[in-house]
């Protein structure tokens, strides 16, 4: 009788700890529920050479990517390809899950994160420099792979905790003008920044080719931008801070197609 | 620009017969570029206000503000940049819209009340979006060549109330 009491009181506490975890696990709302690409705020100058792979620029660093993906680096004598075989197949879909979870580093990596973990300790290459070009190249080549696939990343389990420090940055004002990335890309999308439309922020189309740089950039390196342009102090580029909100701006545009690489001013 | 390049060949072709001349163009640079810094850069230490009411009754300086100098302020983009965000009844091409236009503005405010709002418009409503232009607290991650300054100088403040009080 007694072990009964205890059997049912055990199961009655698991039982409120599995609500506990189903609630933590709840999605959280979304601040845009139906969210816009970037493309919508674009110019029609701009989508015309991004919507042509032979005028967007962009495809040069596809054909480095491809070039990469099959080019033996490192002390293991091993490619991309000698383990992901044909990236048309192997690939198809990475870029639209990615940033993801890492189980054994126990963190959220990004895709460019992804390519130096297999450099560094299946090939025994060097990591690439976060936006470098030949990382560029690389991701580029990737995630043209997921063209107009839905964005899905998974927020769930482990990876919630990192889910919720990107979306604090995101919304923490910051900076002389103390501004926090809703400011623009929430309360103001469709409005005008002098000659600047204000999107609503969303990544789908990143590693895109931007017009004012005249290369390929990676999504880090624009968010480097906006912080400086509040006048806030950016963290490093693969830092976990920014790591963590890229991680929350690609929640912010699941279900959009992804459209790498895009173009913009 | 071009005058600029000028003197600058002049300098390099006839420094030597000249170097009393160069030393003392060095000498005025050293002690003028602290002065333009500061001009640039916003005060590190702001100084004090009282707030009555929803403005700021005393101008923060005794010079007062000068139109022309505030105009500048308006429209230049490392310092009050309003059109970035505002329409103003001036020439230009590619006029913001996040925040309302400034035509008829001293219309619609009083100095003192203008005042504060380019002080620090938070005061006025905590979740307004408009930088403060006179505040160094309450700042989180300034970057680190702007981190305790502010955005424009008591005098540029004063200049660009100036200029905005001749938006009837």
């Amino acid at each position: 009788m007694k072990i009964g009491m205890v059997l049912a009181g055990l199961a009655a506490a698991s039982l409120s700890a599995v609500v506990a975890f189903a609630e933590g696990e709840r999605p959280p709302n979304r601040p845009i529920p139906d969210p816009q690409s970037g493309r919508h705020f674009a110019t029609p100058d701009t989508l015309a050479i991004q919507d042509d792979d032979f005028l967007n620029p962009a495809f040069l660093w596809v054909e480095e990517g491809e070039q990469a993906w099959n080019r033996v680096e490192g002390t293991a004598g091993q490619s991309c390809a000698s383990c992901h075989n044909d990236a048309t197949e192997s690939m198809r879909g990475v870029r639209a899950r990615m940033p993801a979870y890492h189980p054994r580093l126990q963190r959220v990596v990004t895709l460019e994160q992804q390519v130096n973990i297999c450099r560094t300790e299946r090939m025994g290459a060097p990591a690439l420099p976060i936006d470098s070009r030949p990382l560029n190249a690389i991701t580029t080549y990737i995630a043209l792979q997921s063209r107009g696939m839905p964005v899905n990343v998974d927020i769930s389990g482990p990876a919630r905790r990192f889910f919720d420090e990107g979306e604090r940055f995101y919304n923490t004002r910051r900076g002389q003008l103390d501004m926090r990335c809703a400011t623009c890309h929430e309360e103001n999308y469709g409005r005008y920044l002098r000659a600047d439309l204000l999107s609503q922020g969303m990544s789908n189309g990143f590693p895109t080719y931007r017009l004012k740089e005249q290369r390929v950039i990676s999504l880090q390196f624009r968010l480097m931008g906006c912080v400086q342009d509040v006048r806030g102090q950016p963290p490093a580029m693969g830092s976990e801070e920014f790591t963590n909100l890229e991680f929350y701006l690609a929640w912010r545009a699941q279900g959009l197609p992804v459209e790498s690489p895009a173009v913009r001013r | 620009m071009r005058i600029r390049g000028r003197e600058h060949a002049a300098g390099v072709t006839h420094a030597a017969s000249w170097p009393p001349a160069a030393a003392l163009l060095a000498l005025a640079v050293a002690l003028l570029a602290p002065l333009a810094g500061a001009w640039a850069r916003g005060d590190t230490q702001p100084v004090p206000f009282r707030v009555v009411d929803d403005g700021i009754p005393e101008p923060l300086t005794s010079q007062p503000g000068d139109v022309e100098r505030g105009r500048a302020v308006a429209l230049d983009r490392s310092l009050g940049n309003c059109i970035t965000c505002h329409e103003m009844p001036v020439r230009a091409d590619f006029q913001g819209n996040l925040g309302p236009p400034l035509e008829g503005l001293a219309s619609r405010y009083t100095l003192p009340e203008l005042r504060l709002r380019v002080v620090d418009s938070k005061r006025i409503n905590p979740e307004s979006n408009m930088p403060s232009f006179y505040r160094i607290e309450g700042l989180y991650n300034v970057r680190r060549d702007w981190a305790g300054r502010t955005m424009l100088t008591a005098q540029q403040v004063e200049d660009l109330l100036a200029y905005l009080m001749t938006l009837r």
